[in-house]
């Protein structure tokens, strides 16, 4: 077992394409890191160059004490997960799992004590005779695991590993991962594009954009205070809505003139006001909020998703489209104007040109 | 290539090392040597041989059997791909229409791919002999006085029903699996959109059969131009007197029977640029295909 | 639908017959003797002399060939059919390896240069090649017919293409589990290719066993003819004899297209796919 550190890590493809642009994290030993990001982010880039599969352009590399940039990926001592599985086709399930020891020299016996052990543990031991083929994707996803467990590394590196699996199964398979890291205690390193997955996963968060860390804390943190517009919007469903937000004098103003009572300490004179679809409340149904957030809302769609609706609008007569959420089944008819209403420690203010987290005094009172 | 290779000092050059050896040899050696004798004129009694530019290229191209064998080239190699093609494509079609029996036409259709052109050579010029042949007969029946290796249409004729029947099933193959690879979804839409099953083979199938329908175009050109030999050979019985031959088969008789060397290497080269042209347009119709797929 | 049909197989089993019918003359003529054939033509059914023929051209030299029996050129047939395809899947398969596998220095090179081999034909280059050859003292030996018809890239060309369709999750997770190229190669590639190598060897086979132009210029001395080789021999005795032996003579083509028309049925549905993949 071992902590993985990444020490301003760069990946520069042949054709001058920056994917990875100096990225550092401390992953303590046992952690479960979660990479998650859009496709094209470089999530991929950076896990595989922890493996060895990639080179590494600048940086440094350490598993464990030891520096790692020039060591294969055999001699890692890594394990790890793909998206497609990468099973062997040509061997039983039985070979797929000690393959890796076999080529280690490890002692037959070690080596069925070992596999047997894993098969067990994931519940495939009566497929150890078939062939990839002649399993579901779900056994096959969990051959895959086997693979890695029976190697005891000192970390897995997992990319995208549920991505291949139906939504039930990936839900299923996404808790067993979870329980089986907690279990095995193996430092983990795990690739998503999925941001509920990475959220349900992780001890700790990494959201990547463009080749860069735009935040890393817990799943809690990262959600109740996102460090840009970009994790905002990236992590929760439906995204956080974005208002455009300026100065009015001494007054904050929404776009359609709605004054918003937020207490700042800033120097601009425009922002962008940010509150999760959950954090706006229709005063029809609930209470008021004395301060805050006050402004009325043009339905356009009712969306319901059974437990709760989604009402999809536009502030007052402006364009910018607010999704709110709210429990039970609505009926709101189309054009018909709502109240909402959010509360001040429920507001999120950033940066409108960096797109940055300013934080609100408010906020920080309560917090 | 692979995202990720292995680096090793010298095993790919070793894995490499017998398939380069055999090419050094036996392929970069004799085409540059043949492009080399395309400017040399060979003295026929082996003492050296001189510069001559493009003396060779000049003497092989005004001749006037050089044109008439190029234009018998391109009317037999016309003919070959023309009738082969779509005799193939129909019974392509037909196959993969029936339902009973398919897979025993396949293999009654295919199996003919495996016999050497020289043997369907023998046994065409023994069905088309005057005086054993049924072929014949049924010529004569007909009123057609058919003369084989005398008269030099007659000859031609039988070449081109021989290497015709040869090629069919290579096409059939190719056509069939093209067929059996247009997606059902898609053949399902166009019988809701069409009644008539013949317009639409021609909208939809046939389009879809395109890329197939290229490809298979340049396998028979060079089908004709080059693997025709063996038949060509045994047609003429090794007698081609004022009967009709192919260019490639003239490379062979000025080189080994004219001992003609320079204007045999000039005609080779001629061939060359011929076959270089056709890959190319073959390759990058292969690049495309992959982007379409 | 029925009457379509009708049409469908009548066109099918024309088709069929059109295939068909000129072995079936050779196969039977083979069957009967050679003054009757003389007399009466080719034959469409089947004569009393099958065993007779066959023994006779099997066994006997002579005839069509002054030193060599069809045991010879089917041996010989055999040997080229096999030893090409055996050399052709190995070594293309070597380099199709390094090519797709490895990063070296001039490898894009190397590529270039096995791949140019597609262009050329062996034809376009058969005089050179024939004096080269010879000059190496190759001619009339079973190596000379055999290693010059394997410098085209054919082979290599089908194997990358595969290669490259071989997901490159595997070679990771193999380099994960420890393997290295020697150990990659044969644990994992190898056997992932069996298809294709069987496909591969079968397309080879018959390529092998029916080259004709390369035989006919490089082996003069009888006994290295192949069957197919021996094709314009037959035909030349045939032609110049009083009472010719069309039953030998189509007796040794039957034998000149058995093997490799049996292999292409027996195998057929490897074979069609490994031609049908291979051109993609
Ligand atoms: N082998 C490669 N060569 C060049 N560019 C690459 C290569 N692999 C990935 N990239 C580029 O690097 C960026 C990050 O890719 P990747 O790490 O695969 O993203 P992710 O896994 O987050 O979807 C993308 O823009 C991608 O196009
Ligand atoms: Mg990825």
């Amino acid at each position: 077992m071992a902590g993985i550190q990444l020490n301003t890590l760069r990946k520069i493809y042949a054709g001058n394409v920056e994917a990875v642009k100096g990225i550092s994290i401390d992953i303590k030993d046992g952690e479960f890191i979660v990479l998650v990001g859009p496709s094209g982010c470089g999530k991929s880039t950076l896990l595989r160059m922890v493996a060895g599969l990639e080179t590494i352009t600048d940086g440094e590399l350490f598993i464990g004490d030891r520096l790692v940039n020039n060591v294969e990926p055999a001699d890692r001592d890594i394990a790890m997960v793909f998206q497609n599985y990468a099973l062997y086709p040509h061997m039983t399930v039985y070979n797929n799992l000690a393959y890796g020891l076999k080529n280690r020299s490890i002692p037959k016996d070690e080596i069925e004590k070992r596999v047997r052990k894993a098969a067990e543990i994931l519940e495939i031991g009566d497929f150890l005779d078939r062939r990839p083929r002649q399993l579901s994707g779900g056994q096959r996803q969990r051959v895959a695991m086997g693979r890695a467990i029976v190697r005891e590394p000192a970390a897995f590196l997992f990319d995208e590993p549920l991505s291949n699996l139906d939504a039930k199964l990936r839900v299923q398979m996404r808790m067993e991962i979870k329980k089986l890291q907690k279990e095995l205690g193996t430092t983990s390193l795990y690739v998503t594009h999925d941001q509920l997955e990475a959220m349900t996963l992780a001890d700790r968060l990494v959201v990547l954009s463009g080749g860069v860390v735009e935040q890393i804390g817990s799943p809690i943190d990262v959600y109740e205070k996102p460090a840009s517009t970009f994790v905002a919007t990236f992590i929760g469903s439906p995204a956080m809505n974005l208002l455009p937000l300026a100065k009015s004098g001494n007054e904050w103003k929404l776009d359609n003139g709605a004054t918003v009572d937020v207490k700042l300490n800033t120097d601009l004179s425009d922002l962008i006001l940010g509150v999760r679809p959950e954090d706006l409340v229709i005063e029809e149904l609930s209470e008021k909020f004395d301060t805050g957030l006050h402004t009325a809302l043009t339905v356009h769609v009712v969306e319901p998703v059974g437990a709760e609706s989604y009402v999809h609008g536009t502030i007052g007569e402006g364009s910018v489209d607010v999704v709110v959420r709210a429990p039970g089944k609505l009926h709101f008819e189309p054009g018909q104007i709502l109240k909402v209403t959010a509360k001040p420690e429920k507001l999120h203010t950033f940066d409108t040109k960096s797109g940055k987290r300013i934080e609100l005094e408010g906020a920080l009172e309560t917090a | 290539m692979k995202r990720v290779q292995f680096s090793h000092p010298l095993m790919p050059y070793m894995l490499l090392l017998p398939q380069l050896a055999i090419v050094g040899v036996f392929f970069l050696w004799p085409a540059a040597e043949a492009i080399r004798a395309s400017f040399y004129l060979e003295d026929p009694f082996g003492f050296g041989s001189t510069f001559v530019g493009l003396d060779n290229f000049k003497d092989v191209v005004s001749a006037s059997e050089y044109s008439r064998t190029a234009w018998f080239t391109l009317i037999f190699s016309a003919a070959v791909t023309f009738f082969s093609l779509s005799i193939a494509l129909l019974l392509a079609v037909k196959a993969d229409n029936v339902i009973k029996g398919a897979s025993t036409y396949r293999t009654l259709l295919m199996w003919v791919y495996a016999i050497a052109p020289p043997v369907a050579g023998l046994v065409g010029v023994m069905l088309f002999d005057q005086h054993i042949g049924p072929l014949n007969d049924l010529a004569h029946a007909l009123g057609w006085n058919m003369q084989i290796g005398v008269n030099y249409f007659d000859t031609a004729f039988a070449m081109t029903v021989i290497a015709v029947w040869k090629q069919i099933p290579i096409n059939f193959i190719f056509f069939l699996s093209g067929l059996q690879s247009v997606p059902k979804s898609v053949q399902e839409a166009a019988a809701v959109d069409c009644r008539s099953s013949s317009r639409r083979f021609w909208t939809v199938t046939f389009p879809l059969l395109a890329p197939t329908s290229f490809f298979l175009l340049i396998i028979n050109i060079t089908y004709a131009l080059f693997d025709t030999f063996g038949i060509i050979d045994l047609v003429l019985k090794g007698e081609p007197g004022n009967n009709p031959v192919t260019l490639v088969y003239k490379v062979f008789l000025d080189g080994f029977r004219g001992n003609d060397l320079g204007g045999s290497s000039a005609q080779s080269v001629i061939l060359m640029i011929l076959v270089f042209a056709l890959t190319v347009v073959q390759f990058r119709m292969i690049e495309r295909r992959v982007h379409y797929s | 639908m029925k009457r379509s049909q009708f049409w469908d197989h009548t066109i099918l089993v024309l088709g069929a017959l059109f295939m068909l019918v000129p072995v079936v003359y050779a196969l039977m003529t083979s069957s009967h003797d050679a003054v009757s054939i003389y007399k009466e033509g080719l034959q469409l059914s089947p004569g009393g002399h099958f065993v007779d023929t066959y023994k006779q051209v099997l066994t006997e030299a002579g005839g069509f060939t002054k030193s060599v029996t069809g045991l010879t050129m089917l041996w010989n047939s055999l040997v080229l059919g096999l030893g090409f395809a055996f050399g052709k899947i190995i070594i293309s398969m070597l380099a199709a390896y390094a090519i797709v596998y490895f990063r070296f220095p001039l490898g894009t090179f190397f590529f270039w240069i096995i791949f140019s081999t597609l262009l050329l034909p062996l034809e376009v280059r058969i005089l050179p090649s024939y004096e080269i050859v010879q000059g190496l003292g190759m001619a009339n030996t079973y190596s000379g017919l055999i290693i010059p018809l394997i410098a085209s890239a054919t082979g290599t060309f089908y194997f990358r293409q595969f290669f490259k369709s071989v997901p490159d999750e595997l070679v990771e997770a193999a380099r994960i589990d420890g393997a290295g190229p020697l150990k990659f190669f044969i644990d994992i590639l190898v056997p992932l290719s069996k298809t294709m190598i069987a496909a591969i060897f079968i397309i080879m086979f018959v390529f092998g066993w029916n080259q004709y132009l390369w035989p006919t210029l490089i082996t003069t001395d009888e006994s290295l003819f192949t069957l197919v080789r021996g094709m314009k021999q037959i035909l030349q005795v045939w032609i110049g004899a009083q009472i010719p032996d069309t039953n030998q003579a189509m007796a040794l083509a039957v034998l000149a297209m058995l093997p490799p028309v049996l292999i292409v049925v027996i195998f057929q549905s490897w074979f069609v796919k490994g031609l049908v993949e291979s051109e993609k």
